[in-house]
């Protein structure tokens, strides 16, 4: 017998405009129920919609990143429902005429290589309020949220197992936030899910396929994983026990997930499904997309994280880890590209993000990039380092310095005495000491035991550091050392 | 007259014409200051069809759903009048949502005629056509959707217009059929619907269907000269089930335009006869779903004792909407089920773009259109209330350029042997308005249909 699941993906994502899709309420979390409403987004008698052109530019974006279709001519369709937290009792949404339309997305395959999926669709439309059920005999309506913004993309059943799923939707969470479309924060519902899995099962040489599940609002990466693989496992258990447990026979069913219990769980079948009675918005009218607007956008679009990470593997040496700091959002990772045209160490610089500015960011709760820091600034304080301004150690100083105040990283280095002294007599003058002060490490260098005659110089180095109270070039100390000991050798 | 002593004579007139006619559903607060100005209407007491919103007082659509209903704003017309120095006087009668043809299907009361107070004054504005007849308000606004400003104009033997969709924003008009419905005056002459509209038309940002089309002087373009028309005369609207005193009507109202010096033709539209079938689809459908709002959740009727959420809705729909309403939602409702929408909605938006069409072709030979209003005179109240598809045919010459979103005007143009006023209905082209109301104007320089007053002015 064998087993091949079947899964694909709708998502929504709540798009991060200032106001509503068809109003000018503003988008805010955890504000006053019902505060954030007008006679619109409530479906007083005699409002009328109009469209936020910066949510479909937005949907316009994710969709040129999805490598998909974007329509030139779309529209607004009215899908029709009762429900409390439905102001208006039908959801502005495209039906068949979506503003993307096949696409494929790479994402990320353990071994380093990638995996496309496809896109069947995104479109926007405008997502309900909440029902607040308090246990009370009645319910609660909060329609803040009604309104907002949301993108619905949907992919093709190509997705093989409950990790390829996982990892599409951390892939695709990145990419939201990295065009600046979406918060996509889980906490705050700005990414759901809801899976469709069944299984293919192979059984004497007869193929049969379990009824298609909808695993209904899952709000975290980690229950997308297992709601899939609890269904895999309970389909296949249940056509074990009735091979009638069949697509044809069954048909698709809704399910919810219940995560105390770790399960999904039933909730309705193909006989009680919705007709949604679509039919074109007649308040609205037809949204066109021109040349020069497709244009703008694909630029304002670029280059993928996936893309620049794999450039920035193959052109700068990164590792796993490096990227995991560098391309963590897009204005870091930009950072990082203008500067290291002006860096000729890319080892240095990597290692200072990942090192320095990551340490500083995590600490401020902020990215890399939001530290303020301006690129001139990361840009001379790599090359300060590299030509031996200021040792590796002292550069962190000279990066906090930078964040608190900002100014000239030389500057900084200055006042606080960071500089290293590469003056060969000022130097000449503390090894002298070093090597008066400490007879016994001087006779160990110029000893045969090679074990004492290696690790001197070290120590004799330190020495000078300690004198020089830091100000010392190590680099060029030790120099200075090797040269002094052979000449007491000969 | 002072801006004070209009309003006060309206309000009075109301108060003692108003009892036997019911126009009027509510008279606004006559104590709001009334402001100076040199608005276009200023002091101008004005009514309001009762679909419209205003912020203050009630707007319930005719509609015992919105019995209690207050708007938090004002629709776009509204506000358009009151910056114009208006004075909102009354809210008037209408069939429920504006559904109907006779002012009948108000779950208030019936509407009388002004000419003869057994008959209806057509609808869905018959409140306000027949205010404006009974000389209750110079002005008054009401929606048009298939026919509902211009056919109680024409059974009340007043001017009402319909612009063309777009020309007027629909903000703050509870809807019927959203791609039909436009708010459009109505006055006892042609002066009066340019005035009216030279202060309401024009684009409203708050409506994605209101037009960026610039908005011409109205009034200043009645004393210019309207050159030579070409006037087309459909045949289609001139076959079985029109009144004969309304075909002789409207074939003297062509010889006063032969007259006049304009050329005659006839035309063709020949997709009339799916109109009303067209229409029905088209509009039933819209308001299915426009309707769906009133669910007792928020506002308006909401049953008294609900087993479960389900039965708010259930009950508060069964117990606020009125057979007509629950008609048409139900009509609308099967045209949209999947399985149907293929046979019937779909189809009817290609029918749709054929009249679309005839209309086009129509106006390549011609300049105006010219027809009667409606097939029949005022008929009388509860004649055609058990027998709703006759009530749906009174619409047969207004629906189709409702379908085709060009603007239509009714005027008087005589009337009946029995003392009913007979209608003339004008069409031009899409944003064609100037020319519309230089047709008509031209007609009422050259007759006096429109100065006859009904026998309750003589009160
Ligand atoms: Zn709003």
């Amino acid at each position: 017998m064998q087993i091949k699941p079947i899964i694909g993906l709708e998502i929504h994502v709540q798009l991060a405009t200032r106001t509503k899709m068809f109003c000018a309420c503003p988008l805010e979390f955890a504000a006053e129920p019902n505060s954030r409403t007008c006679p619109v987004c409530l479906g007083m008698p005699g409002t009328l919609p109009v469209m936020n052109r910066t949510a479909l530019e937005y949907s316009i974006k994710a969709g040129i990143a999805l490598g998909g279709r974007i329509a030139r001519f779309s529209k607004w369709d009215r899908k029709s429902y009762y429900y409390p937290d439905m102001p208006k009792n039908y959801q502005i949404s495209q039906y068949d005429l979506p503003i993307c339309s096949e696409g494929s997305f790479e994402i990320p395959k353990p071994d380093g290589s990638t995996r496309p999926v496809g896109i069947i669709r995104a479109h926007l439309e405008e997502d309900a309020g909440k029902n607040l059920h308090e246990g009370l005999d009645h319910t609660r309506v909060d329609l803040n949220r009604a309104g907002t913004p949301l993108l619905e993309i949907v992919t093709k059943p190509d997705i093989q197992d409950a990790d390829e799923a996982y990892s599409f939707c951390v892939e695709l969470q990145r990419l939201v936030q990295w065009l600046g479309i979406s918060e996509a924060n889980m906490q705050k519902g700005q990414m759901r899910f809801e899976p469709n899995v069944n299984v293919a099962i192979t059984d004497g040489g007869v193929e049969y396929r379990t009824p298609i599940s909808e695993v209904k609002n899952l709000n975290s990466f980690r229950s997308v994983r297992l709601a899939i693989a609890y269904e895999i496992n309970r389909q296949v258990e249940a056509w074990k026990a009735d091979h009638d447990y069949t697509l044809a026979k069954k048909g698709k069913m809704n399910f919810g997930w219940n995560d105390a219990k770790e399960a999904t769980e039933f909730q309705r079948g193909k006989e009680e499904s919705h007709d949604y009675r679509y039919f074109p918005d007649p308040d609205l009218v037809p949204v066109t997309v021109d040349d020069a607007t497709l244009a703008r956008l694909g630029a304002e679009v670029g280059e993928l994280p996936l893309a620049r990470q794999r450039r920035f593997i193959d052109t700068y040496g990164m590792t796993a880890k490096d990227c995991e700091v560098i391309l963590a959002d897009r204005a870091t990772s930009e950072l990082y590209d203008d500067a290291i045209a002006q860096v000729a160490d890319a080892k240095l610089l990597t290692k200072q993000f990942v090192g320095i500015w990551n340490h500083l960011a995590s600490a401020r709760q902020s990215t890399i990039a939001g530290l303020g820091v301006p690129q001139v600034s990361v840009v001379e304080l790599a090359k300060i380092v590299a030509d031996g301004t200021i040792s590796a150690s002292a550069a962190m100083q000279v990066a906090e310095k930078l964040c608190e105040k900002g100014g000239s990283a030389l500057e900084i280095a200055q006042s606080a005495g960071l500089i290293q002294e590469r003056d060969e007599s000022a130097m000449q003058a503390w090894i002298d000491q070093a090597f008066t002060e400490n007879p016994q490490a001087v006779a160990d260098a110029l000893s045969d035991n090679p074990k004492k005659s290696k690790a001197a110089p070290g120590f004799l180095r330190g020495q000078v550091m300690k004198i020089s109270q830091g100000k010392a070039d190590p680099k060029l100390t030790g120099e200075l050392i090797e040269k002094k000991i052979l000449s007491l050798k000969c | 007259m002072s801006a004070v002593d209009q309003v006060t004579a309206a309000l009075d007139r109301i108060k003692r014409l108003d009892p036997q006619l019911k126009c009027i559903l509510r008279t606004q607060d006559a104590a709001a200051p009334i402001k100076s100005g040199d608005g276009l209407l200023q002091g101008v007491p004005i009514a309001i069809k009762d679909n419209i919103c205003t912020h203050d007082g009630i707007t319930t659509c005719g509609s015992k759903m919105l019995a209690n209903y207050r708007s938090p704003y004002d629709a776009h017309v509204v506000e358009r009048l009151r910056a114009a120095g208006a004075v909102i006087v009354a809210k008037t009668n209408c069939d429920e949502f504006a559904m109907g043809s006779s002012t009948e299907h108000s779950a208030f009361f019936p509407t009388r005629n002004p000419w003869n107070p057994e008959c209806v004054p057509g609808g869905t504005s018959g409140g306000s056509a027949a205010a404006v007849a009974a000389r209750l308000v110079p002005y008054a606004l009401g929606s048009d959707t298939g026919g509902s400003v211009r056919q109680p104009a024409a059974l009340c033997g007043v001017c009402g217009l319909k612009p063309t969709y777009g020309r007027v924003s629909r903000y703050g008009l509870v809807a019927h059929a959203s791609s039909l419905d436009q708010i459009g005056p109505i006055a006892t002459d042609v002066r009066g619907i340019a005035r009216m509209l030279q202060v309401i038309a024009g684009h409203d940002p708050r409506d994605s269907t209101s037009a960026h089309e610039p908005v011409p002087d109205y009034l200043a373009a009645l004393d210019q000269s309207t050159g030579k028309l070409c006037i087309g005369v459909p045949r289609e609207y001139f076959g079985d089930g029109l009144d004969p005193e309304i075909r002789r009507a409207v074939e003297a109202a062509i010889e006063t335009y032969k007259s006049l010096g304009a050329t005659i033709r006839e035309v063709s539209l020949p997709h009339s006869k799916y109109t009303i079938a067209c229409y029905y689809i088209i509009s039933t459908a819209e308001a299915s779903s426009n309707l769906a709002r009133f669910d007792g959740v928020r506002y308006g009727h909401r049953t008294a004792n609900p087993r479960d959420y389900i039965d708010v809705y259930s009950s508060s729909r069964a117990e606020g909407f009125g057979p007509e309403v629950k008609r048409r939602i139900m009509l609308g409702t099967y045209a949209l089920s999947s399985g149907y929408y293929d046979a019937y909605y779909s189809k009817a938006l290609k029918v749709r773009t054929l009249i679309k069409r005839d209309f086009n072709e129509a106006f390549s030979q011609c300049d105006i259109l010219l027809s009667p209003t409606s097939p029949t005179p005022a008929f009388k109240i509860g004649e055609k209330s058990d027998d709703p598809l006759a009530m749906y045919l009174a619409d047969i010459y207004t629906t189709s350029i409702s379908l085709a979103g060009i603007p239509a005007i009714s005027i008087p143009c005589g009337l009946t042997a029995s003392r009913l006023p007979i209608g003339l209905q004008l069409m031009a082209t899409h944003f064609g308005e100037v020319r519309l109301l230089q047709a008509a104007h031209q007609y009422q320089s050259a007759t006096a249909f429109h100065t006859a007053t009904p026998p309750v002015c003589a009160e």
